[in-house]
C-alpha cells in the first residue's frame, strides 16, 4: 500500500500541531465556537447528540494491521472501546473528548492516518472497490488512481471551498462494487480496444434529498488525463454550482439543471485547455504510484482445494461461511474473505478494540498484511490462501466475527441514525438489529438469497437506502419514528433508485413489513435463481403493494 | 415545561442546566422552567455559560414530568438523556433509568 514520504509526514504533523493550537485556543476561550467550528470540521470533529465524533479517513478503504491496531488502541484509550465503520469506508469514533483529539490525531499520524477532509465542502475520501487488487474480474487495480486523486485533492487550494462536499469513487472491475454511479464523480477503469487503460467518467450521481444517477459524460478517458479531466469537471462545478442554496449545491443539481450534453461540453472545453498542462500524468509517475500497490507475491498453495473439501465436508458451519463470505481471487489458490460486521443482533459496522486487534493478527498471519473496509460496512481480507481459510474462520469464530451472511438479508447497511446523529429523524440501528434477528435462521436467509437491505435515519441517506433492493428511510411523524420503504434500488453497474412503495410503517410494524415483502418475493419468484431484485424488476411494485396494504392499495 | 440542554465544550457530553448554574449530566437533576420567566432565566444562564466557554449548542427542550420523572417530549431528547438505545452494556445507557426513557 501507499507509504507516506517525507513530505506527507511533515504535512500531517504540521496539521496536527496546528489543530492542537486551535483546540487550546478554543478551550482557553480565545476562539469562539463560531470561529472554531469550521476548523474542527476540517479535522473531522463533529458534535453529535451525546458527544463529539471523530471521523478518520481510510483512503479507498485500505488498512494495514499496524493501523488497525492503532485504531484499537485509540478506541480503548480515548473512546468506549469500539469504533464504527461507515458507508464511506471511514471509521468513526463516537465518544472522543475534544481535549483528547490532538493527541489522537498525533497517534494516527504515527501510522500514516488523519482526519483531514472528512468533512466540509471539499473533495472527500476517495473510495474504491474493496476487492481492489485481488478480484478475478478486475481490469486493473483502481487504487493507484484513487491515491493519485487523494494526493492531488489534499488541501487543493482551488477546491477547498466548493459549493458543497464532493465524493469520487473508482472501480476497476466490470461489476461495480464501489457504487460509482451514485457519486459526484464515478470512474470506471477499463481497457480500450488497443489495450490502453482509461476511464468511463460518470458525473452528478448522489443520494440524499434529491437522489440522482450519474450521467456518463465520457466513454474513455486515457489514464494520463485523469487529473486534467477531473480538474475540468471541478472547475465547471466550482464556477456554476449553486452556492445560493445548500439543498441545490451538489453537482448532481448542476448537471440536472444544465443538461448533460451542455455540461459535458463545458467540461470538454476546460479539458482541452488543460490537457497538455502540468496536470498530464507522466507514465513514470503513474508507475511509481502503482508500485506501492504491487500485488503481494502469492506462493502456490495448491493443497487448498483438498483441505477445503475435507474441512467443508466435516464442518457444516464452515461450509456455510465458505459458501457466503468468499469472493473469487485472481489467483486460483487464494480467496477474498469478507469479515461480516453484521453479527445477528449486533450494530452494523461496529467493531470492538479486541476484534480489531484479532483481525490485524489474522491479516498479518494469513492475509499478506492487508485489510479492507467495504462501503457495506464489512471488513475484507483480500488475499487469503484457500488452504488457510479454516484457520482464518476459526480465528473469526473466536472473536464472534464469523457470521456467514455476506450479501444476505441480514447483511444490512445502517447509518448511525438517531442513536448518535444530531441530524437524524429516527433510529436506524435498532431496526437493523430487529430485522436481522427476525431473519436469523441461516437456511431461511440462504433460501431468500442475495438481498441488499439499507437503512438511513434521515433524508441525507448515509445508509444508501435509495439503492437498497429494500430501502428503509426513517422519518419523524407526530413525534414518533416512521419508516418509509423503497423497493428495487440498486447501486451496482445497473444502478436504479428504489421506488417508494406507499405509506410508512411504525417502529413496531417495519420488521413485519419487511417480512411481508420478502415472503411476497418468495411466493412469486420464478425459481431460486431469480433474485429479489430481478423479481422486482420483472413484477413491478403492484404485488408488493397489494401484500403490504391490501385493499387500501387497490383503492389508491 | 422546559429544560435547557447543551453539550459540554471539553468533552461534548450532553448536559442540562441544573440548580445554581451547575450543569448536570443526569436530566433528572435539571432545573425545570414552568413559565416564561423561568425559561428566560435558564436561557440567560445558558448564554453566560456559552460566553464562558463551558457549553455549546444550548437549546430549550419541552418536557413532561411523568410519575415524578422528567420525560422529554421528543424522542431525540429522550435518547440524548438516556444514551444510545444500543450497546446496553456501555456508557450511561447501562445506568439507572436510561432504558425507561426511550
Ligand atoms: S442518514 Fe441522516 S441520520 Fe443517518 S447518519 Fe446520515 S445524517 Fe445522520
Amino acid at each position: 500500500m501507499y507509504r507516506y514520504d517525507e513530505f506527507d509526514h511533515a504535512f500531517v504533523k504540521a496539521r496536527v500541531a496546528e489543530f492542537r493550537d486551535q483546540v487550546e485556543r478554543r478551550l482557553s476561550g480565545a476562539l469562539t465556537e463560531e470561529q472554531f467550528k469550521p476548523l474542527r470540521l476540517m479535522n473531522g470533529v463533529y458534535l453529535q447528540l451525546h458527544a463529539y465524533m471523530l471521523r478518520i479517513a481510510i483512503p479507498y478503504g485500505t488498512l494495514a494491521p499496524r493501523q488497525m491496531r492503532m485504531l484499537a488502541h485509540i478506541a480503548r484509550t480515548y473512546d468506549k472501546g469500539y469504533g464504527h465503520f461507515t458507508t464511506r469506508q471511514n471509521l468513526q469514533f463516537h465518544w472522543p473528548a475534544l481535549k483528547d483529539v490532538p493527541e489522537i490525531l498525533e497517534k494516527l499520524a504515527s501510522v500514516e492516518m488523519h482526519s483531514i477532509q472528512t468533512s466540509g465542502n471539499c473533495i472527500r475520501n476517495v473510495t474504491a472497490d474493496h476487492f481492489a487488487g485481488a478480484a478475478a474480474d478486475e481490469v486493473a487495480d483502481p487504487r493507484p488512481y484513487a491515491e493519485i486523486l487523494r494526493q492531488w485533492s489534499s488541501l487543493h487550494p482551488e477546491f477547498s471551498y466548493l459549493p458543497r462536499k464532493f465524493k469520487i469513487a473508482v472501480t476497476g472491475a466490470e461489476s461495480d462494487r464501489a457504487a460509482v454511479q451514485v457519486h459526484d464523480i464515478g470512474l470506471h477503469l477499463k481497457k480500450s480496444p488497443e489495450g490502453r487503460l482509461g476511464f468511463a467518467v460518470y458525473v452528478g450521481g448522489g443520494l440524499g434529498r434529491t437522489p440522482m444517477i450519474a450521467k456518463k459524460i465520457r466513454d474513455f478517458l486515457p489514464e494520463e488525463d485523469l487529473l486534467s479531466y477531473t480538474t475540468a469537471i471541478l472547475r465547471v462545478y466550482n464556477l456554476h454550482g449553486r452556492r445560493d442554496n445548500k439543498f441545490k449545491a451538489r453537482i448532481k443539481i448542476l448537471v440536472h439543471e444544465t443538461g448533460t450534453e451542455e455540461l459535458a461540453q463545458q467540461v470538454e472545453r476546460e479539458y482541452l485547455a488543460l490537457r497538455e498542462s502540468e496536470l498530464k500524468l507522466p507514465e513514470d509517475d503513474i508507475q511509481a504510484i502503482r508500485e506501492y500497490f504491487a500485488p503481494p507475491l502469492l506462493p502456490v498453495r495448491s493443497e487448498g482445494e483438498a483441505l477445503l473439501a475435507s474441512a467443508t465436508a466435516t464442518d457444516a458451519r464452515f461450509a456455510t461461511w465458505v459458501r457466503r463470505n468468499l469472493h473469487t481471487h485472481k489467483h486460483p489458490d487464494y480467496a477474498c474473505v469478507t469479515i461480516s460486521l453484521k453479527g445477528i443482533g449486533e450494530v452494523p459496522g461496529d467493531i470492538s478494540a479486541d476484534q480489531m486487534e484479532a483481525v490485524a493478527d489474522l491479516a498479518e498471519r494469513y492475509g499478506q498484511g492487508e485489510i479492507r473496509v467495504s462501503h457495506e460496512q464489512n471488513l475484507v481480507l483480500p488475499h487469503v490462501a484457500r488452504a488457510d481459510l479454516k484457520a482464518v474462520y476459526e480465528g473469526l469464530v473466536e472473536i464472534g466475527l464469523a457470521t456467514a451472511n455476506a450479501g444476505l438479508v441480514t447483511d444490512i447497511i445502517a447509518c448511525p441514525g438517531l442513536d448518535y446523529c444530531a441530524l437524524a429523524n429516527a433510529r436506524s440501528i435498532p431496526v437493523a438489529q430487529q430485522i436481522a434477528i427476525r431473519f436469523a435462521d441461516q437456511s431461511r436467509q440462504e433460501e431468500i438469497g442475495d438481498l441488499k437491505l439499507k437503512i438511513s435515519g434521515c433524508i441525507n441517506a448515509c445508509g444508501h437506502h435509495h439503492v437498497g433492493h429494500i430501502g428503509i428511510l426513517g422519518v419523524e411523524k407526530k413525534g414518533a419514528e416512521l419508516y418509509q420503504v423503497t423497493l428495487g434500488g440498486s447501486g451496482d453497474e445497473n444502478t436504479t433508485l428504489g421506488e417508494i412503495i406507499g405509506r410508512g410503517f411504525g417502529a413496531d410494524e417495519i420488521v413485519d413489513a419487511v417480512e411481508t415483502i420478502v415472503e411476497t418475493y418468495l411466493g412469486l419468484r420464478q425459481d431460486k435463481s431469480e433474485t429479489f431484485l430481478a423479481a422486482y424488476r420483472r413484477l413491478g411494485s403492484a404485488p408488493f403493494k397489494e401484500a403490504l396494504y391490501g385493499s387500501e392499495a387497490k383503492a389508491a | 415545561m422546559k429544560l435547557l440542554a447543551a453539550n459540554r465544550l471539553l468533552d461534548g457530553v450532553a448536559v442540562w442546566a441544573g440548580p445554581d448554574g451547575v450543569w448536570v449530566e443526569d436530566i433528572g437533576q435539571a432545573e425545570i422552567a414552568r413559565d416564561g420567566d423561568a425559561e428566560a432565566r435558564l436561557e440567560q444562564i445558558g448564554r453566560e455559560a456559552v460566553a464562558r466557554n463551558l457549553v455549546l449548542d444550548i437549546e430549550l427542550i419541552d418536557i413532561d414530568v411523568v410519575d415524578g420523572a422528567v420525560r422529554p417530549l421528543r424522542l431525540r431528547e429522550r435518547i440524548r438523556a438516556a444514551g444510545p438505545s444500543i450497546h446496553p452494556e456501555l456508557g450511561k445507557q447501562a445506568a439507572k433509568q436510561a432504558a425507561s426513557l426511550v
